[in-house]
């Protein structure tokens, strides 16, 4: 009964969804004050609705309802509860009726904190995500029902896949989707913009911090899943440019162009069409991910079980999105003065930059993953694209994109003298050249040129934010206040400059743990006896057999290890290898010493012999922690860009544009 | 007439800025490709024997055996009509078993061994890799009609599936 209720919830949602997308738009279209004013209370009902499927679908898992196909094969009476919640979310139909009432909740939360914009602007946002919303229910309602009936009802169910019995993934997939649906709202801004003709600086405004809080939840999505792979996955690597891995990558290069590109068009209302056109790609890419994901059509580690009808649906509905909202952006866009003009050394030249090396990304990611597929369809054979490729090609741009993110920031809007930006970062670039040299010396070993090029660049984004810090407060006293002064500028309209200058240090973060990881690493297969021991990096590894340990529902051998640094024991460590009752499986669990500067990381491979023997996996994986620190630093930045007084959204308090323009150029 | 041959410029040098990467990117793709093949054309000759290629198809029952060293593996990959011999050292992949796809990246050794340095893992016990798919219906549907055509003289020469 109560999976009826659901089916019959999402169905409910999907004529509310029609209605959203007609009459709110036709309204505004028209002037019909009350068609507009229908937009919150449906985007409301629409939250409800789903609200109200998800719950359905949460309690048939709780109360293991094996007459419910997809509990039927996801879940198991044995599963631990909160992998039971989990599990909604662990298959296809589940994970996307998540991704509908995210979608639904980002349209409540428009309606919701919305009040300083006018009716029209709202009455299309919510209708352009009307729009979005139909094409997915129709999705879930056509090919992938997640209510349909298993006859006759099995008594056990297949189980969760193990690899998603695990906390990192049970909160990586709603992270992910948050972002991806987020950007959701910047098309929506983005589209409703283009209907209306009225792109500005105020739409900028408007929209910026929506796409940020999109982008935090991607980036610490993103960063969720390369944990959950290094950890999980025994491989011991935190990014395999997988075309899943890829497909959530693309919207987070767009989704950086367009936070940055907004920053113009708020600041100096130019990059309008520009921006525009990126938040329609960082939409369009993530349903392109989807696409990828769901239809099966890409060789991947993630593959959902697939099916062709449903790719084929995404391929249309994809088309109609992408191709509906181009043609709109080609009726409209030209009529879009193109706003301010900048000189060559100026912060607008900067940002170009940034965007410039974003979106070359992008299409190289795009390029590299979706490869394949061109390939194949020229009948060139089947290939596969090795990661080298994709390495190599962001260590091309990437050393452009850091100097210019130190120098972007430290330049003036409009235009700027150079030797005044000189004045201001002279002393960064002197300490970064510092440790391109000492890092260069043949007495730390580094055989490769990239080491001392990637901490010196680490270096420079580090000291030129310090330096534009500095700038920023020069009359209040310099370095020696520097505290107070951050402290007093923070709670005035400083947060958006510190946010920024959080997810640059991030950034630096990222870079020296991606250059010192990539090259110092090491990783060794090796076969064990109990009792033996085997030295890697400095640490010894002594081996102390395996034994039987049960777990709720699977069975593990435990290995036991000991771990020296010379004498002194460091840690001991407990991989397992656990089969799971439900599908019989095999699964590996490693077992990791984390650290600031070094991660001690043991899988075990498989028995061999009859001795106790193991193939075993040993990494020396050092400074991997500071490449998701890096992520969590440049989703903190986002947060505290967001929480700047200047876009209070709820307030109501519709303040004059002029007056922020000020204050923000101040 | 500035703003415009300003603005010619810098279409210029973007279009030739981007015609270099774009050709960097495709040569340096060239070299870190790796095409499919299945054991029916790798039998055929029809794979690079100085490049690495990827080779899959599902592992034979019975076929796989761990070396002296505890660390190598040799196992065949079949794809219902002809069989590659892999050799391989190191962790194998959870899923992997014998009855299951798998495809594997490496060179083929002067001795007919494909020796892989990667072995592809899924996440999904019921998944199979697209190329193995194919590559399986290909050979399934040539079976077919190799036993159409020899069943007519002589039955019992019968390809298995």
């Amino acid at each position: 009964m109560i999976p009826e209720l659901g089916h019959f919830a999402l169905i409910l949602a999907l004529l509310l969804a029609v209605v959203q997308a007609a009459f709110p738009l036709a309204g505004s279209l028209s002037g019909n004050r009350p068609w507009m004013t229908m937009a919150r209370p449906l985007a409301y009902g629409q939250l409800t609705m789903i609200a109200v499927a998800f719950a359905a679908l949460t309690q048939a898992f709780l109360t293991s309802d094996f007459s419910v196909l997809y509990v039927a094969e996801h879940s198991n009476t044995l599963l631990p509860t909160i992998y039971k919640i989990s599990a909604v979310w662990g298959g296809h139909e589940g994970s996307l009726l998540l991704w509908v009432l995210m979608m639904a909740a980002w349209g409540a939360a428009v309606a919701a904190f919305s009040g300083n914009l006018p009716l029209t602007v709202v009455a299309r946002v919510i209708s352009v995500q009307g729009m979005v919303a139909i094409g997915f229910l129709l999705f879930m309602l056509l090919t992938s029902n997640p209510f349909e009936r298993l006859f006759p009802v099995p008594p056990e169910g297949r189980d969760l896949n193990p690899l998603l019995q695990d906390p990192g993934l049970a909160i990586h997939p709603p992270m992910l989707y948050m972002g991806y649906v987020g950007f959701s709202v910047a098309f929506a801004f983005a589209v409703a913009a283009l209907i209306g003709g009225r792109l500005d600086a105020a739409w900028a405004r408007w929209s910026r911090p929506w796409t940020t809080v999109a982008w935090v939840f991607l980036t610490i999505g993103i960063m969720l899943g390369s944990w959950w792979a290094y950890y999980e996955l025994g491989w011991g690597g935190w990014w395999f440019w997988d075309p899943v891995e890829n497909a959530s990558l693309m919207p987070w290069l767009v989704g950086t162009a367009l936070i940055h590109s907004l920053a113009v068009t708020e600041k100096r209302a130019a990059f309008k069409s520009w921006t525009v056109l990126l938040a329609i790609c960082a939409f369009s890419l993530s349903l392109l991910g989807t696409f990828l994901v769901r239809s099966g059509v890409l060789t991947s580690v993630h593959a959902f079980a697939t099916d062709p009808s449903r790719g084929l649906f995404i391929l249309i509905f994809l088309c109609i999105v992408v191709g509906g909202s181009l043609a709109l952006y080609a009726w409209r866009a030209p009529e879009v003065s193109d706003g301010g003009q900048f000189g060559v050394v100026s912060r607008e030249s900067a940002l170009l930059g940034n965007n410039l090396i974003f979106v070359a990304f992008t299409v190289l990611v795009l390029f590299g993953t979706l490869a394949p597929l061109i390939y194949e369809a020229f009948n060139w054979g089947k290939i596969s694209v090795g990661f080298p490729w994709f390495n190599k090609m962001f260590l091309a741009l990437s050393p452009f994109l850091a100097v210019l993110i130190g120098l972007g920031p430290a330049t003036r809007w409009k235009g700027d003298n150079p030797m005044r930006v000189l004045k201001t970062l002279w002393w960064a670039l002197a300490l970064s050249i510092v440790v391109l040299a000492v890092s260069a010396l043949p007495l730390f070993g580094h055989g490769s040129l990239w080491v001392p090029v990637g901490l010196a660049l680490a270096a420079w984004l580090f000291f030129a934010h310090v330096a534009i810090v500095r700038e920023r407060l020069r009359n209040k006293g310099g370095l020696a206040r520097m505290g107070p002064a951050i402290l007093a500028d923070l709670r005035g309209s400083g947060r958006s400059f510190y946010g920024m200058v959080t997810a640059h240090v991030g950034v630096a973060m990222f870079v020296v743990g991606v250059t010192v990881l990539s090259n110092d690493q090491l990783e060794e297969d090796v076969r064990m006896s109990p009792g033996d021991s085997h030295e890697l990096a400095g640490y010894r590894f002594e081996f102390l057999g395996a034994q039987p340990a049960p777990g709720p529902n699977y069975m593990a051998q435990r290995g036991e290890f000991k771990v020296y640094r010379g004498d002194r024991e460091v840690t001991r460590l407990y991989p397992e290898k656990r089969a799971y009752m439900g599908g019989g499986m095999p699964m590996t669990e490693a077992a990791i010493d984390p650290g600031l500067f070094r991660d001690i990381y043991v899988s075990l491979g498989e028995p061999v012999g009859d001795d106790g023997d193991w193939a075993l996996r040993l990494y020396y994986k050092p400074f991997v922690r500071w490449i998701w620190l890096g992520a969590i630093l440049m989703a903190l930045g986002g947060v505290l860009a967001v929480s700047d007084p200047r876009y209070r959204l709820a307030g109501a308090r519709a303040r004059k544009p002029a007056a922020d323009a000020a204050a923000a150029t101040a | 007439m500035k703003a415009r041959q300003k603005r010619l410029i810098f279409v210029g040098v973007a279009v030739v800025g981007v015609g270099i990467a774009a050709s960097l990117a495709l040569s340096a793709l060239n070299s870190n490709i790796a095409y499919f093949f299945s054991p029916s054309q790798v039998h055929a000759g029809e794979h690079p024997t100085d490049a690495v290629f990827r080779v899959g198809g599902l592992v034979v029952e019975d076929t796989l055996k761990r070396q002296q060293d505890g660390l190598t593996v040799r196992f065949d990959v079949t794809d219902n009509a002809r069989t590659v011999p892999v050799s391989y050292t190191g962790i194998l992949p959870d899923l992997f078993g014998e009855g299951q796809g798998v495809v594997a990246k490496g060179r083929i050794g002067e001795d007919g061994v494909f020796y892989a340095d990667q072995v592809l893992a899924k996440h999904d016990e019921s998944y199979m890799p697209p190329e193995v798919e194919d590559t399986l219906q290909t050979a399934h549907a040539k079976g077919a009609v190799e036993t159409a055509v020899q069943s007519m003289p002589a039955a019992g020469n019968t390809v298995t599936q």
